[in-house]
């Protein structure tokens, strides 16, 4: 075995890691094409899409992706984020967590209450947006909903997609902020390090696991 | 497509600029259907459908008078047909009235509308599509309070009565108003109609419509289509034309308060992010841990 | 209209009733907005249905198809015994003091002289009692048990209100508000118009329906005034020229009438057409036929028409018996007329039995259909389902489609109904090879001349001399024939006292009538029409919308017949002296020395009103006739008969079934319903958005109203199980047809005799080309039998069933009887 650099510790699959930027790459889009349509001074950004109508057209479309891939990410996932006690201590910590203190923290498993509240509170408000996306799709869906209802949609989809945004700018914040958190999605792991600092429950599991930590 | 620039602009959808409003040209101009003078022939909806070449399919009966049976991106008017007995008579009344766009003084179309220019006010009152901006998002649809503007399934763009403003701009009264037999469609400036309208008001209350009036609604900040109502206390009796409309709520606030606060809202998270990391600091993984990591994985 | 749609500004109180103006003239209605708007007044509906019109009246009454004679008879028996005419005008321009001949009585609904055999009357009876002098007696009193007024009186005091409600089913009161509503324009300065159209005409006794309401009008004084009048809205843009030209079987231009065989010379001709006047120093205008005659031959034979040949008078048919629209029918269906020329009609779907006039059409051996549409009659023989279920391998008529223009593409003029001779321009050039109908008849013309100029025959005389002075002869110009039709000078006229001078010189074209003659010089092609195109140049092209008085004549917009007369009989307007009843309204007043105002005086312009010559300048009496005299086949008053098919027997003469006198064919006789199998009232009409059969063929018109449908109450669709929309069959003892249902309050059954009556309406639109969907001939279904003196069909009430039913089957399918084909 060649000497020893930092333990690697793998924590996303490749699969895991197409499925995230598929995922991301929808939302960021999804999000330039509603945001163009969202205000006016942001119509500019419809020329990113090919002007107006393609704008319209194409915007749903992503969603369709965004849902496909959000479900795959959902499914490989969710077992992860059921809250626990540890969850609520972590919380009641916050202001350690911001302060970088996180010695103070409970020992955190593969995700921290953070990361859970982003995983929920995702899936809810892309619940939200597909449901009424649907609504508003009117080039095949108007004949099915009333007036009322497509105006009740139009709202939520605005109120979900601002929840989406603001939730998706302390994900990308944390990512940066946390510092050794990119290459989990880019290349698939993190050091031991990083492990034994934010996620030490789930770092002695893996290392008790039957699985080993592979070195890469 | 409409060129505006001897018409000026009151309003123009998604825009942050003002429009262009130096000319003072501007009579508010209105047209004033008189419900008790029509007699529901049709001339009107024909005369728009030639005047704009717009060529509606030809449909089937399906027990009522009304054809087509609803608005559609080729018929921009539509008479509806309502009967109604009067509990106070007891005599029938065939109540007809002619559906189309009323050119909100405050439209909630051109306010829901999200592709600048799509959807413009001129100074006189007349509120227009301009197809070539139109992106058929469908948003004027759920703004507009009467349940006007239509899709087309071919092009997706959003069609409804333009008030003949090429007519209008030369001084035409609008096709519709051109081809009434009976003078139950009038055109001129608001006010005109407005003055009109109270003399035929007397006129149907004399002959026992106590109720008679004029249907401005205040809502919408007036219209520039108005009716003349035997019933105006109950407009809903017209195949629902609505009692107090008014851009919806959920509207009002997507298109009002909603987005500046969401954009700064979103703003702010940025900025929070960028004070909180000017402030605490990256979250570094120190070498204790990389140590602590070994360690636990039995390697060091 | 003895009125025109202008003046109806002019109304105070204005009737609709056998028609719907709002529906099937809805630019002509813009009149009686302008009355409801600017002169306050109110609009009355009495109709079977609340259509259109009475969306915007002021007051509503439902009414029976077919039982106007009885409401209307209820309204003078209203006005008689409640002493509400306008005494003076009735006392001095109606026949009301006249006293009548010993011998007229009526009884049993029967008025003297009836013989059911031949069905009809021997007149005799029907006339004035003369004095030694020759003329009518008359008593200014009104108390002679024998006079008019009196016998009036007694005739209708059987239309009691309750007698209304019975035979109508119009309630009681509403009966009475629309009689108090009348009654209310016996005011000498109020006035009330009668707009009436198919509704009144389509009746086996239409003529006497709109003579009835004639006679409240001349009750009320509403007779010659502004606002007032008896006012025919007729149904094409041409119509009142189809008939002032004379294009009935039995006519002549200008009301002359064709010769019959009972008259077989000149003399024995106008032995019948003296019109000698009935009272002293009245005009009985009449008495010129001869000169109209005359004139009219001169325009047609020209030198072929001379004194010793008594003007070519062997040169016009004479008839046995009339040939209208349904005998024409009749004699295709027997095989004995083979050809047919059919212009600008579409008979399959406008005679009475489509049925019928399928198999008729199906024996002629060629037709000819000259027409801008792709009518259904050129294409009888197609087989399009149940639409028209015809054989074409059957049959042989040879079909020829002669394309004409439309309006839209030739020039010429339309009468109105306001009597308005309206010039009109192309506003398009034709299509292809279309050409205008005077084109196509010029070049049939010309080539049957040129056939029996080569060929000789039994009677070449009238087509080879016939009068063809045409610059272009296969292309005579509308401006070239107006002339014509106007007439000229032929020869010098000059004055019967120096016959030196000149008074019109040849060549002249004529002012007016008053100028013919008798003798030859003159050429006139219709006598009516005289004035219409003169030296001064076309007057029917004139379009000065100047109004003086705001009268709603405009007098120098286009010409109206006669002489320009803008409302007829205008002397009325003022009273005996000759000053305005209606101050504020004046039309025609005597000045000291002549007749001023508004309009063209129906009158002798200086004759001073002393010497006591009557309005009515037409009539022998000078006054006008509140007892008709034998001017009508039914009798000298008004009297209600059912339809030939009714849901009642008639309660004020159970023993008549229909008209007496109406004529009818056996098997058509044999063809009716009674109301044990066909207990529902139908009556068809016309759509606002439709014209006739024509405006299917237009894409807008067929996306305005695109499908056939019934209208019927929601009381006699739940009895049904029929549901809104969907299809139902609908049979007489003739045919059936299908269409959708439409299921209003407009329509509501109504209490008649006791028993409950539902009526549904058929609007009458569809057939099976154009653009909109395809539906049956609604003539599927009527009776063929027309009115006593018109031959109008009785289309406006008739007797039906309706049940549910399927789609009809569109597609070509064997042709079979249709009455036996299985349901649905």
């Amino acid at each position: 075995m060649a000497p020893e650099k930092d333990a690697v510790v793998s924590r996303y699959t490749t699969g895991a890691r197409l499925n995230h930027w598929i995922t991301a790459a929808s939302l960021i889009l999804l999000a330039l094409s509603g945001f163009a349509l969202f205000h006016p001074s942001l119509f500019f950004l419809t020329s990113l899409f090919g002007g107006g109508q393609m704008t319209r057209i194409i915007h749903p479309f992503i969603g369709v992706v965004l849902v496909v891939s959000f479900l795959g990410l959902f499914l490989r996932f969710v077992r992860y984020n059921w809250p626990n006690a540890d969850d609520f201590r972590w919380m009641g910590r916050i202001g350690a967590v911001l302060s970088n203190d996180d010695e103070r923290l409970p020992e955190v498993g593969r995700y921290n209450a953070g990361q859970k509240i982003y995983f929920w509170g995702m899936t809810w408000t892309i619940i939200a947006l597909v449901t009424s996306g649907v609504v508003i799709w009117d080039v095949y869906f108007s004949h099915y909903f009333t007036i009322e209802q497509r105006r009740l949609a139009v709202v939520v989809h605005a109120v979900a997609a601002v929840a989406a945004v603001l939730l998706w700018i302390v994900h990308a914040y944390a990512a940066v902020w946390v510092r050794g958190t990119v290459r989990a999605m880019m290349r698939g792991n993190v050091t031991g390090g990083w492990a034994w600092r934010h996620h030490r429950k789930w770092l002695r599991q893996e290392v008790n696991g039957e699985k080993r930590v592979p070195a890469e | 497509m409409a060129t505006y620039q001897s018409l000026d602009l009151r309003r123009r959808s998604a825009s942050t600029e003002p429009p262009p409003s130096i000319r003072d040209t501007a009579v508010e101009v209105a047209k004033l259907i008189d419900v008790s003078k029509c007699i529901g022939c049709k001339a009107c909806q024909v005369a728009c459908l030639e005047w704009n070449n717009l060529k509606e399919e030809v449909g089937v009966n399906v027990g009522v008078y009304d054809n087509p049976h609803d608005l559609t991106e080729h018929t921009w008017t539509l008479m509806r047909f309502t009967e109604w007995v009067n509990p106070e008579t007891e005599n029938l009344e065939w109540l007809i009235r002619k559906d189309g766009c009323m050119h909100c003084d405050d439209p909630g179309c051109l306010k829901a509308c999200p592709a600048p220019g799509a959807i413009v006010q001129y100074s006189n009152g007349i509120v227009d599509f301009v197809s070539e901006n139109c992106i058929g998002c469908g948003y004027c649809v759920k703004g507009c309070p009467f349940n006007i503007p239509r899709i087309s399934e071919v092009d997706r763009k959003a069609y409804k009565c333009t008030l003949c403003s090429d007519r209008v701009a030369v001084g035409q009264a609008p096709a519709c108003a051109k081809a009434c037999p009976t003078q139950a469609i009038y055109f001129g400036s608001k006010e005109d109609m407005v003055e009109h309208a109270q003399g035929r008001i007397a006129d149907l209350k004399e002959r026992g419509f106590a109720n008679a009036g004029l249907y401005d609604p205040p809502g919408v900040g007036g219209t520039h289509v108005m009716y003349v109502l035997h019933h105006n206390d109950r407009p809903e009796l017209y195949a629902g034309l609505p009692n107090k409309p008014q851009i919806a709520d959920s509207v009002a606030l997507w298109k009002g308060l909603f987005k500046p606060l969401s954009l700064g809202g979103i703003a702010l998270a940025a900025v929070l992010a960028f004070v909180h990391y000017v402030s605490a600091g990256p979250n570094e993984v120190t070498d204790e841990d990389e140590d602590n990591a070994k360690r636990l994985s039995g390697r060091s | 209209m003895t009125n025109c749609w202008g003046d109806i500004k002019s109304s105070d109180v204005i009737v609709i009733m056998g028609g719907n103006a709002a529906e099937a003239h809805p630019c002509g209605f813009k009149w009686v907005t302008e009355a409801k708007a600017h002169n306050k007044a109110k609009l009355i509906v009495v109709d079977p249905r609340f259509t259109r019109s009475a969306s915007v009246a002021d007051f509503y009454c439902p009414i029976r198809p077919g039982s106007d004679i009885a409401f209307l008879g209820g309204v003078i028996n209203y006005l008689l015994s409640n002493d509400f005419i306008q005494k003076e005008y009735v006392n001095a321009y109606t026949n009301a003091s006249y006293i009548v001949k010993e011998g007229y009585g009526f009884q049993d609904g029967l008025f003297t002289g009836y013989s059911e055999e031949k069905r009809d009357y021997d007149k005799a009876s029907w006339d004035y009692e003369l004095g030694e002098d020759g003329f009518a007696k008359v008593d200014p009193t009104l108390q002679d048990p024998r006079c008019v007024y009196q016998l009036m009186k007694v005739h209708f005091s059987r239309y009691t209100p309750e007698m209304v409600e019975r035979v109508c089913g119009s309630p009681k009161d509403k009966f009475l508000k629309v009689a108090e509503y009348m009654a209310s324009t016996a005011k000498p300065d109020k006035a009330m118009t009668s707009m009436y159209a198919l509704g009144w005409t389509q009746h086996s006794k239409g003529a006497q329906n709109i003579r009835c309401m004639a006679m409240i009008q001349l009750l009320l004084g509403n007779i010659g005034v502004r606002g007032g009048g008896m006012n025919a809205l007729r149904g094409h843009s041409n119509i009142q020229g189809l008939t002032d030209i004379g294009l009935m079987s039995n006519l002549m231009p200008g009301y002359l009438t064709l010769p019959t065989q009972k008259e077989p010379d000149l003399a024995s001709h106008m032995s019948t057409r003296g019109f000698k006047p009935l009272r002293p120093g009245q005009v009985s205008f009449w008495q010129n036929y001869k000169k109209f005659f005359v004139s009219f031959q001169k325009a047609m034979w020209g030198k072929a028409a001379t004194a010793e040949n008594d003007w070519a008078y062997n040169y016009l048919p004479k008839l046995d018996v009339a040939y209208d629209m349904m005998r024409a029918f009749d004699l295709m269906y027997q095989g004995k007329m083979t050809g047919y020329i059919c212009q600008g009609f579409n008979p399959l779907m406008s005679a009475p039995d489509k049925a019928k006039n399928l198999k008729a059409l199906a024996k002629l051996k060629f037709l000819v259909v000259i027409d801008p549409l792709q009518t259904e009659t050129a294409r009888f023989w197609e087989n399009h389902g149940e639409f028209n279920n015809s054989d074409p391998a059957s049959i042989q008529t040879e079909v020829f489609e002669l394309p004409a223009t439309t309006f839209a593409e030739d020039e010429g003029s339309l009468t109105n109904s306001s009597r308005w001779l309206q010039w009109h321009y192309p506003g398009q050039e034709p299509p292809y090879e279309t050409r205008t109908d005077i084109d196509i008849m010029a070049s049939i013309h010309l080539r049957l001349k040129a056939l029996y100029q080569a060929e000789g025959g039994a009677f070449p005389d009238p087509i080879v001399n016939l009068t063809w002075n045409y610059q272009v002869p296969d292309h005579p110009t509308p401006e070239e024939i107006a002339k014509e039709i106007n007439g000229r000078v032929l020869e010098d006229i000059t004055d019967p006292v120096d016959l030196t001078k000149v008074v019109l010189a040849a060549g002249k074209q004529l002012d007016g009538f008053a100028q013919l003659t008798d003798d030859g010089k003159t050429s006139c092609g219709c006598w009516i029409y005289a004035g219409c195109f003169t030296d001064a140049g076309n007057m029917m092209a004139r379009r000065d919308t100047a109004d003086p008085g705001e009268t709603g004549l405009s007098p120098k917009w286009a010409w109206a017949w006669p002489a320009n007369r803008r409302i007829l009989y205008n002397r009325a307007s003022s009273d005996v002296n000759g000053k305005p009843w209606a101050p504020q309204k004046p039309l025609v007043q005597w000045n000291g020395t002549r007749w001023v105002g508004f309009d063209v005086p129906d009158y002798g312009p200086t004759v001073a009103p002393d010497k006591a010559v009557g309005p009515f300048i037409m009539n022998q009496e000078g006054v006008a006739r509140l007892f008709a005299r034998g001017m009508m086949r039914e009798g000298p008053f008004p009297e209600h008969y059912e339809p030939f098919e009714s849901p009642i027997v008639n309660p004020m003469s159970p023993k008549i079934k229909g008209n007496p006198v109406a004529r009818m064919f056996k098997e058509d006789r044999d063809a009716l319903g009674d109301a044990k199998d066909f207990p529902i009232v139908a009556t068809t009409y016309r759509l606002t958005e439709h014209f006739h059969y024509w405006t299917k063929h237009v894409r807008p018109n067929a996306v305005m109203q695109p499908e056939a449908f019934i209208e019927m109450s929601e009381q006699l669709a739940e009895e049904k199980g029929i549901q809104n929309g969907a299809w139902v069959k609908v049979s007489s003892n003739r045919n059936y047809l299908k269409a959708k249902a439409l299921i209003t309050k407009r329509l509501q059954p109504l209490q008649v005799d006791g028993k409950t009556v539902h009526v549904i309406g058929i609007p009458i639109h569809w057939g099976f080309t154009g653009e909109a969907k395809k539906g049956f001939g609604v003539n599927t279904l009527g009776p063929v039998v027309g009115d006593a003196n018109s031959e109008t069909p009785e289309f406006k009430a008739y007797l039906v069933n309706v049940e549910p039913s399927t789609p009809p089957n569109e597609t070509p399918m064997a042709a079979a009887s249709p009455a036996s084909k299985p349901q649905g």
